[in-house]
């Protein structure tokens, strides 16, 4: 029992990783990023090629990959994003341009990915032994990497509900026309928020490199979990993000345990329409007028 | 008005004739082969194709232009390549068919890579007589396929077979008294898994194994500790997983992880992949896996030599379905040589009756299919063997039980 709850937390934690910066792109920026996968698995190359390349340490690798993302990010939503900002009447306008954008997006960055390493499987090994912990035998790397988004986790929850920044983001998601009127810099709060997600994203790459194989086309399958996550924590919630992510690693790890590993699909979607339907704006989410 | 109709016209005349002169230039010298091919360069495809297919023609074309060409007649004509990207569909695989052979015209077409696909082109490469040399399709329905697309060729074999040949390999272990009779056995809820689980669970049972442990998992599971864990705690003689290749890496790394030894350890696509032993470098040893080659044979030493030299990054061939890959294009190359002109018609029936040397033997297709294959390899000593079946030439006998798995 012990084992199952362990395996379902690290791969829970790892969905919540994962969600993190898409609920805030999504839910605070209004970008449905489609190219969201795309950005991991960039990350997660960029930390294979550091770590076989010039044998840095997948943790230096996130010094390095995740300040590179931050800039990127801020880039491409003030050169890219914001004459869609600026031209959308409203919030729904911007959520199709951005989901048309980002899914142009997809490709640039899926074809760069095809040219530079190929199509092949990549995958190496990273503290990939076993480590002893509370009595039940577990990979150290994903182990770690659930550590890792503890850490994450707290710091942006803390971040956004105790600091003058962090509260400035949540006005903006709540109503970003009101938050004007109490003198938020909103396309600035907007842009920075935008690229603190493409920041975890490419953290959440660099973990999630260390113990899964991935390709320059496994990136949809990232998109598509992240997006299940999101919507069933409630857009742009934090805490929703983490309970969800964890509720879908919990229940896939013990119905693989204890019923059968053919049915882990069935009960994540089981589970995503019961959320949906007893809550259509998510676990945490607040219903819009 | 008049004169610019006129002047069309004119044109127009002009154009026709070059095309007439142009179309008899073509029938009385051929000055190159046109060879085509739809691969997927994008999708979920894309890891199978560039490890397997797309380093292998690209090494073909190479080497045939390299050496002049292919000889027609007593002259030698070079390959002259039109591809495209498939996306990994398949409706975009068949357009892309269609446009080679009405649009490029082209002599011959390469398949594509997978089961999946191969089965989707079939239709349209026999309707417009094209031989289909599919080397990385594994389907039991080969054997009917062949007789109703005549120009088509399964050179990979069917999933029975590879059963049945594990199967022989594990009873006879037994009987050895090398193994007991406990199997558990995992796979993908997915073509591959599910023909291959199918085929080897009646075949498992009527040779008198206790299957203890017996699920599916579906495709783009991303942990599989409770797997391995619960397979564990059952402590089998022998694993068994019919796996894709990043489930096949999980699954090893998880049982390392878990202690998981069992005395045959056997894992199903990407157990032959360079990858594999890159990544797990001693650990490989001793594990099992669908494919195989023959390593001790100086042709596909050179071969493996070849294909580094030639591959970006110096990568090596998979042990399974890339020499196979290869050897079809030398059958396609040695057919068309002794046709002597672009005859489809006549190379298909030399593919049918030929004997054709290549980088995996001497092959001579009956009913359209190879009479050997390599259905389980093992790696020993950094190099993936072919274990099963035991009659074919060069097979190695299998190191069982299995050496403990060692710390990276």
């Amino acid at each position: 029992m012990t084992n199952a709850i362990l395996t379902g937390l690290m791969l829970g934690g790892m969905y919540a990783l994962i969600a993190m910066g898409l609920t805030l792109q999504y839910g605070v920026a209004r970008i449905m990023n489609l190219s969201y996968g795309e950005f991991l698995i960039a990350a997660a190359f960029a930390s294979h090629w550091l770590f076989t390349g010039w044998a840095v340490s997948p943790f230096l690798g996130l010094a390095v990959v995740v300040p590179l993302a931050f800039a990127l990010n801020f880039a491409i939503y003030k050169i890219l994003l914001t004459p869609l900002v600026r031209r959308a009447p409203n919030r729904d306008a911007l959520e199709v341009d951005s989901i048309l954008a980002t899914f142009g997006l997809t490709f640039v960055i899926q074809g760069s990915m095809l040219a530079l390493f190929g199509g092949a499987y990549y995958s190496y090994s990273f503290l990939a032994f076993p480590v002893q912990f509370l009595g039940e035998t577990v990979a150290a790397n994903r182990l770690t990497a659930l550590g890792i988004t503890i850490l994450l986790g707290l710091a942006l929850y803390a971040a956004l509900t105790r600091t003058r920044a962090g509260t400035a983001v949540r006005a903006v998601a709540v109503d970003p026309f009101a938050a004007q009127l109490v003198a938020i810099n909103v396309p600035q709060a907007s842009a920075l928020t935008f690229a603190l997600g493409g920041a975890l994203v490419a953290a959440a790459g660099v973990l999630v490199s260390t113990f899964l194989t991935f390709s320059a086309s496994s990136g949809v399958v990232f998109t598509m979990k992240a997006l299940i996550v999101v919507v069933m924590g409630g857009v742009g919630n934090m805490l929703g993000c983490l309970v969800a992510g964890l509720a879908l690693g919990l229940s896939e790890a013990l119905v693989a345990s204890y019923v059968d590993p053919g049915l882990t699909l069935a009960v994540n979607f089981a589970l995503f329409l019961a959320v949906l339907l007893v809550k259509p704006a998510g676990l945490f989410g607040r219903a819009t007028r | 008005m008049t004169t610019f109709l006129t002047r069309r016209a004119a044109l127009l005349a002009a154009a026709t004739c070059a095309a007439t002169i142009g179309l008899t230039a073509i029938a009385e010298a051929q000055t190159s082969i046109k060879i085509g091919y739809a691969i997927s360069r994008t999708g979920p495809n894309t890891g199978g194709a560039a490890v397997t297919t797309i380093p292998n023609y690209e090494l073909w074309v190479k080497e045939v232009n390299a050496a002049g060409g292919i000889k027609l007649g007593d002259k030698r004509v070079p390959i002259e390549v039109v591809q495209y990207d498939d996306r990994s569909n398949a409706e975009e695989a068949v357009r892309a068919l269609e446009r080679l052979i009405n649009q490029d015209k082209v002599d011959f077409i390469l398949p594509p890579w997978g089961t999946g696909l191969n089965l989707a082109v079939g239709p349209t490469l026999n309707r417009e007589g094209y031989p289909h040399l599919a080397a990385t399709a594994v389907t039991d329905r080969a054997p009917e396929l062949a007789k109703r697309w005549p120009n088509s060729f399964w050179l990979l074999g069917t999933s029975a077979d590879a059963a049945k040949s594990l199967v022989e390999l594990l009873s006879k272990l037994r009987d050895e008294k090398k193994i007991g009779d406990t199997v558990a056995m995992v796979s993908i809820a997915d073509g591959f898994g599910i023909d291959l689980s199918g085929a080897a669970r009646p075949a498992l049972t009527n040779a008198k194994f206790k299957l203890a442990y017996d699920k599916t998992y579906p495709i783009g599971t991303q942990d599989l500790a409770p797997i391995v864990n619960e397979i564990k705690a059952l402590n089998p003689d022998v694993f068994i997983a019919f796996s894709y290749p990043p489930d096949t890496l999980a699954l090893t790394e998880q049982s390392r992880i878990a202690g998981l030894n069992p005395k045959v350890f056997y894992t199903g696509v990407g157990t032959a992949f360079p990858l594999y032993k890159q990544k797990f470098g001693k650990n490989t040893e001793g594990v099992m896996g669908i494919g195989g080659w023959s390593g001790d044979s100086p042709a596909i030493k050179d071969y493996l030599a070849r294909h580094k030299a030639s591959a970006a990054n110096g990568a090596e061939p998979d042990r399974w379905a890339s020499a196979v890959t290869y050897a079809s294009l030398q059958m396609l190359q040695q057919a068309i040589e002794r046709v002597g002109k672009v005859d489809r018609a006549a190379v298909i029936k030399d593919l049918q009756t030929g004997t054709f040397d290549t980088v995996i033997g001497k092959v001579k297709l009956e009913n359209n299919m190879p009479t050997r294959y390599w259905w389980v390899g093992q790696w020993q000593d950094g190099e993936f063997y072919g274990v099963a079946p035991a009659g074919n030439e060069g097979a190695r006998k299998a190191i069982v039980p299995k050496p403990a798995w060692v710390a990276p």
